[in-house]
């Protein structure tokens, strides 16, 4: 997030949130926003193929066909630019490449983009005004807008936005991605990216490598890494012969399951570090028992960039061990010794590396967290980035975007378009949350959300079971007859192994950049079983 | 500042304060039970009524304006009388039975009666209601016949959920706390963060998944970071003979920063995974098809050997490491260095985008 | 002999409640255009000077309440018309013989605090009372005597809370009907959190005249510290059973046995509730009494909103006022704990005497439990209810004695 979890809650005067059903997936965020929106009169828009809870309270809402999202931002950015509502002064003096995409957007107006992506013009007018006229206006997203074949163009769309409009750099404005898992920031922030080490620095950066190889005492690889999806599809021909999966679960959470297992059978050695056996462990040629968050310390950072302190609690079960433990050992067998007195040293030696986490230790973390970047141990960590209009790298750039339509389109065989996410009540895979004896006893099964109209058309009645194809594989699932969903969207949840929803989702479309797959865009067909 | 005298003593206060504030800065206990400073005031409980000097009536103090020159008593025989007789009024609409309640020691009626020395109620010769405890949800027990109708647990759907799942129905002393046809809670906009659980200051409303697992006054409470979603709301893990036992929130903006205590379902009510059977508690090893339970050297040697051999043979790009969004990230870097100083190969990554 | 004065009743029966033309003929609205001539200060002070106080049951004075209302874009006038007083029925016979009156009285407010909407919260039971007032406000719209003004009937939901100001605040925001903790006073913060000016029909209806004879004349009517007339209603054992207006200077005596004619049925007479039910009972011995409030308050008893019930001398006074605490057992709004719970125990505890099942320590802790809610209370009702109770076993203490088990 560029900006603060806070500002939803007191300092903007209007929210967009788009491809998000915050309620559910990012719930104490979800309140704030409700707050805002309903004792402070904060203005909210919500664009989503979903009447999700926030749709129901919001100002206007757009229910835009999935995969249609630059031309629906496209089409506010034109009522902005025509109703000369755009931020000239901001434009001029923080941005560059301006010309470019208003000329792109000038054929997305609100008429054009309508067929596209189902939402009415005047909704689009009302949004594009509501957005630009209020005070601090922030965006909030998640991965309904990035997991698409355009997601990096989604993003840079809804940047555009922002930065249209001046909404950049003060309290409640920004864009805000909502991360979806706990230490996703995290994570990217530590370097574990095929291009990067800690805070961003490139792989391919000579004087970055070797400081880092100075620090490591070893000499450190040139090139980029291969990224998930990659290394998935080169398993598949043969082509890599080592997997050390620690914490993941490919065999439910990445697209094209069948792909994902022929792959992991192909490999010649499987090494899954967990706490679970989880759906891709059992592929394992070896399984090593790590610990949970209550039983180790370390820290989280996360979605605004909040670095907090984990605390252990508990011992590990069993002989379970520490996860760094682990990782010393086999690194130290490998010839490599490593060794820590524990997480506060491996902290201090990464700190040292990276440069955005450097003020912060954990005796200041035990005041309550603070958020990078953070360079000396006097600085109060930055709540909001871009200050003032200032961008990192000088002047903010325009991206000039065009429409491409996703990469499943549905046809005669497969109408229908499945689009797949998150409950309230389970947590990504389910790894943990089905375990959580309240969570699976309360909802236990993954349902399909089908629209009344076309569940009437196919006989299928509220608690039917049906079948669900795609073209790579279909399943059984009871079906949940609602209006939340519009007639040609149909939607599951991806959390339960029973009925894994990415058997269903393709791996063949991804982002160009971020190499995301399209998991949020699925020809499918349904029928009553 | 304002000035103003209680109990005799000449006491400061910030302007737009409070009687009550100016109380508790000065260290003058009063008691409450409706009062909750995150949520709009109530006024309702009259617990916290102190005498002004000039008022005919009792001054409720958490919301009744600091003023200068105000002479207040907290403790007046006439106040501690007014305490008591509200106390005996609850109690005889209460079910006692503290000895297997889970708020024992951590309740503020039962403080109260102690502090107040209410042994019985006077007011007990007519039947007090009864209420079936019936509500199926997994989450939260609502035992209506411990409620002291603080209203709290109202207050904190609507003013920090935004839930409205729950209001108070029917009125005078048949009012009680309930979701809009009297249903269960599933069938109401409830969605189960367990806020008013969080708020109610007595046993009526507890969690089910720590029923019966300890008290707060036998549980330690270590503050850290919750391990589901994004948001990173911190939370207190309740541990009694190591294990955890529950889930509590720390209220106030240091310790949590992020939520102020509030939680979501999966936050407050989804930790027992932790305890699972199903945790995988000693290293495995694949001979056959089947898995085997191994040591530790074992597989680490197996696991140093299989990676070393590759690397050698093949190069190291073709092995990968998948990291991790839900670990710390002192564990993603080290298996960013592992991958990288170790086996020799960018090919790191983890599920950011999945 | 004591004479009725009228003030607010000036009109009735002499004009027909459904012609606004009769109203003007009768110099209505001449009070309404003056007071637009005088600044607002002005005319503030004038009700200021008038000393006219609240005759909903407070009496808090008027022109002091409107001088604290804070300058905000937006503000309200609501008259309270709830009257769910049992044996109350002045604010409906003003209303329904002058209804225009009140509707002058409210735009009165209206240009002093500044505001251009009113609301009349209706009390439930008097529908037709609620037509009566639109097709009144229509009359007076259409007629263009309000100006910018406009005032909007409500109808009440049907609770005797609901006639607390906050509450019925509360009730015209579509809440639950359940008073407010004050500060802040709606006049501050009330309807909707702007500034809201809450007055009882009969206090809105002494504004014309005021403004038209001026605050001087007003104040030297009555009692001085509350001065005026007030609309009385006798009910009960008395031979009138009538609505009267009379200076506030009068005595209880007078209104009983000249105004009402005396006890029915040749009967002599044992008690007197003044104020509606939550009134103090008040003995033969304390007759002399002016009826304004600040006396009734000196002698433990209320004038409230006027209303007035005789009892003769074969009246139960433990039955009565085991009925009274079973009206605010069923009244209560359950928000504070001595309320909820203590009009629940105490009507328990009278039902108890009532029954010759009570001991002396029962009443003892009536008493007690009567005096903490007295003070307690969060509103009015809590704080009122026991009024009957602790009156009566003031003057009345042998009957409840009698009743004990021996
Ligand atoms: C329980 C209760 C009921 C009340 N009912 C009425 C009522 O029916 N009519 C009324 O004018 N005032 C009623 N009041 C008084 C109002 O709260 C308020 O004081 C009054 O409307 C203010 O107007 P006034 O200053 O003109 O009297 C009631 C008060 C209480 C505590
Ligand atoms: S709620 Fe409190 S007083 Fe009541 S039984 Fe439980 S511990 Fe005891
Ligand atoms: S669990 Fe949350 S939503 Fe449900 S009643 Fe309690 S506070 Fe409201
Ligand atoms: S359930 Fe608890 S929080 Fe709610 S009103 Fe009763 S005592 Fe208060
Ligand atoms: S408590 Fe809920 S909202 Fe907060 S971090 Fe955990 S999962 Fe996210
Ligand atoms: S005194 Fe009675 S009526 Fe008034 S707020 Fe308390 S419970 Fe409600």
């Amino acid at each position: 997030m560029t900006n603060s979890i806070g500002e939803l809650e007191k300092d903007a005067d209007c929210i967009f949130v788009i491809g998000s059903n915050t309620t559910e997936n990012h719930p104490v965020i979800g309140m704030k926003i409700k707050q805002n929106k309903l004792y402070n009169g904060a203005k909210l828009i919500v664009a989503d193929p979903r009447r999700t809870d926030l749709a129901e309270i919001a100002d206007v809402y757009m229910p835009h066909l999935p995969g249609s999202d630059v031309a629906l931002v496209n089409a506010l950015m034109n009522v902005i630019i025509s109703e000369g509502l755009a931020d000239q002064t901001f434009i001029e003096e923080h941005t560059e490449g301006y010309e470019a995409m208003a000329a792109i957007v000038e054929k997305y107006t609100p008429e054009y983009v309508e067929p596209i992506t189902g939402v009415p013009a005047e909704s689009i007018r009302a949004a594009a005004r509501i957005y630009a006229q209020s005070g601090n206006a922030a965006i909030c997203y998640a991965m309904g807008l990035t997991q698409h074949r355009t997601g990096t163009d989604n993003v840079k769309s809804v940047c555009n936005l922002a930065m249209l409009t001046g909404n950049i750099g003060r309290p409640g404005t920004g864009v805000d991605p909502l991360r979806g898992q706990n230490n996703v920031q995290g994570a990217c922030d530590m370097g574990a990216l095929p291009v990067v080490y800690t805070a961003y620095q490139a792989v391919t950066n000579e004087a970055v490598r070797t400081k880092f190889e100075q620090a490591w005492g070893v000499s450190l690889p040139a090139e980029n890494g291969l990224v998930l999806t990659e290394v998935i599809n080169k398993a598949h021909h043969g082509e890599m012969k080592a997997l050390y999966v620690f914490g993941e679960n490919p065999m439910m959470s990445d697209p094209d399951l069948q792909h994902v297992e022929e792959a992991l059978e192909k490999l010649d050695f499987l090494v899954v570090q967990d706490i679970f056996l989880t759906e891709t462990a059992k592929y394992a040629d070896v399984v090593l028992p790590g610990a949970c968050f209550a039983e180790k310390d370390g820290t989280f950072s996360n979605t605004e960039r909040r670095v907090q302190r984990v605390r252990k609690a508990v011992s590990t079960p069993g002989q379970a061990r520490a996860d760094w433990e682990i990782i010393c050992e086999i690194a130290t067998r490998m010839g490599y010794p490593m060794s820590y007195s524990g997480a506060e040293e491996i902290y201090e030696e990464m700190r040292a590396l990276t440069p955005s986490y450097a003020g912060i230790n954990y005796a200041r973390l035990e005041k309550g967290g603070l958020q990078w970047p953070c360079p000396t141990e006097e600085h109060p960590g930055t709540p909001f980035l871009h200050k003032d209009g200032n961008f990192s790298r000088g002047k903010g750039a325009f991206t000039a975007i065009d429409y491409i339509p996703p990469g499943e389109q549905p046809d005669e065989e497969y109408p229908l378009i499945l689009t797949t996410g998150r409950s309230l009540f389970h947590y990504h895979t389910g790894t943990m949350t089905r375990r959580a004896s309240a969570l699976d006893a309360h909802k236990p099964a993954a349902e399909l959300e089908i629209n009344p109209e076309t569940a009437a058309a196919k006989g299928i009645k509220d608690g039917d079971m049906v079948r669900i194809s795609t073209r790579r594989g279909g399943l059984d699932i009871k079906a949940k007859v609602s209006n939340i969903v519009a007639p040609q969207v149909v939607f599951m949840t991806f959390h339960f192994a029973e009925t894994a929803a990415n058997w269903l989702t393709s791996s063949e479309f991804l982002d160009p950049v971020a190499k995301i797959p399209e998991y949020k865009v699925s020809a499918c067909k349904v029928e009553k079983i | 500042m304002i000035t103003l005298t209680i109990n005799g003593r000449e006491i400061q206060t910030p302007k737009g304060s409070t009687v009550l504030d100016a109380c508790q800065a000065a260290g003058i206990p009063i008691p409450t039970l409706c009062y909750d400073p995150d949520l709009r005031l109530a006024g309702s409980c009259r617990m916290c009524l102190v005498e002004v000097k000039g008022r005919p009536l009792f001054v409720a103090s958490c919301v009744a304006p600091a003023e200068n020159g105000m002479v207040v008593e907290t403790e007046s025989p006439a106040i501690v009388e007014a305490r008591k007789v509200t106390l005996e009024l609850l109690a005889a609409r209460h079910d006692f039975n503290c000895q297997v309640c889970e708020k024992n020691g951590d309740c503020k009626f039962q403080d109260y009666c102690y502090q107040y020395g209410i042994k019985e109620s006077r007011f007990e010769d007519g039947g007090r209601h009864v209420y079936p405890i019936d509500d199926p949800n997994p989450f939260l027990e609502r035992d209506y016949n411990k409620c002291i109708m603080c209203t709290r647990c109202v207050r904190a759907c609507e003013d920090i959920t935004v839930a409205r799942a729950i209001n108070v129905k029917n009125r005078g002393h048949n009012a009680k706390i309930s979701t809009a046809f009297d249903g269960d809670l599933a069938d109401s906009p409830c969605v189960f963060c367990g806020q008013c659980v969080m708020v109610c200051p007595v046993g009526a409303l507890t969690s089910k998944v720590s029923a019966g697992l300890g008290r707060s006054y036998e549980v330690d409470k270590v503050l850290t970071t919750c391990t589901y979603c994004g948001t990173g709301c911190t939370l207190e893990l309740n541990v009694k003979d190591d294990k955890v036992v529950g889930v509590t929130s720390n209220r106030t903006l240091e310790g949590s920063p992020v939520n102020k205590g509030a939680l979501c379902v999966k936050g407050r009510f989804g930790w027992d995974f932790i305890n699972s059977p199903d945790r995988l508690t000693t290293p495995l090893i694949k001979e056959n098809g089947e898995f085997r339970e191994a040591s530790w050297d074992e597989a680490l040697d197996l696991v140093a050997k299989r990676l070393g051999d590759i690397k050698a043979q093949h190069g190291p790009d073709t092995i990968a490491m998948f990291s991790s969004a839900r670990v710390t990230n002192e564990e993603n870097y080290l298996a960013q260095k592992f991958t990288r100083a170790v086996l020799g190969t960018n090919n790191v990554d983890h599920c950011a985008r999945l | 002999m004591a004479k009725e004065m009228r003030i607010v009743l000036r009109n009735a029966d002499q004009i027909n409640p459904e012609k606004i033309e009769d109203y003007l003929q009768a110099g209505g609205y001449k009070a309404l255009e003056k007071a637009r001539s005088m600044s607002r200060q002005d005319l503030i002070a004038e009700v200021k000077k008038s000393n006219l106080r609240g005759r909903g049951g407070a009496g808090f004075n008027a022109g002091m309440k409107w001088s604290f209302v804070p300058e905000a874009p937006v503000k309200y006038v609501v008259c309270n018309l709830d009257e769910g007083e049992p044996g109350t029925y002045k604010d409906r016979t003003i209303v329904e013989k002058d209804p225009q009156r009140l509707l002058e009285g409210m735009a009165i407010c209206g240009h002093a605090i500044n505001s251009n909407q009113g609301y009349i919260y209706c009390r439930g039971e008097y529908p037709y009372v609620v037509d009566l007032l639109r097709r009144a406000i229509d009359q007076a719209r259409d007629n263009g005597v309000l100006g910018d003004f406009d005032i909007e009937v409500r109808m009440g939901g049907g609770a005797y809370v609901c006639g607390e100001e906050t509450a019925l605040i509360e009730s015209i925001e579509g809440h639950r009907g359940e008073p407010r903790f004050k500060p802040p006073f709606p006049g501050v913060s009330g309807l909707w959190a702007k500034p809201t000016v809450v007055n009882n029909v009969e206090t809105f209806a002494n504004l014309p005249d005021i403004v038209m004879q001026g605050g001087e004349w007003f104040a030297s009517i009555g009692t001085p510290s509350y001065p005026g007339t007030k609309v009385l209603t006798l009910t009960g054992d008395v031979v009138n059973r009538i609505p009267i207006e009379v200076p506030t200077n009068t005595t209880i005596r007078e209104v009983i046995f000249e105004f009402g004619g005396g006890i029915r049925g040749g009967k002599k007479f044992k008690a007197v509730q003044i104020g509606g039910t939550s009134g103090g009972f008040i003995p033969e011995s304390l007759l002399d009494t002016p009826i304004d409030a600040d006396s009734m308050r000196n002698i433990g008893a209320t004038l409230g909103t006027g209303a007035v019930l005789v009892m003769d001398e074969t009246r139960d006074i433990v039955d009565i006022v085991t009925r009274i605490s079973k009206f605010f057992e069923h009244e209560s709004c359950g928000k504070c704990n001595p309320c909820r719970e203590g009009t629940f125990r105490a009507y328990e505890i009278m039902k108890k005497i009532n029954n010759g099942q009570a001991a002396p320590a029962d009443l003892d802790k009536l008493a007690l439990l009567s005096r903490v809610m007295t003070k307690a209370c969060l509103c009015g009702l809590g704080q009122a209810a026991p009024g009957p109770i602790l009156t009566t076993m003031e003057h009345f203490n042998s009957e409840y004695q009698a009743r004990l088990q021996i």
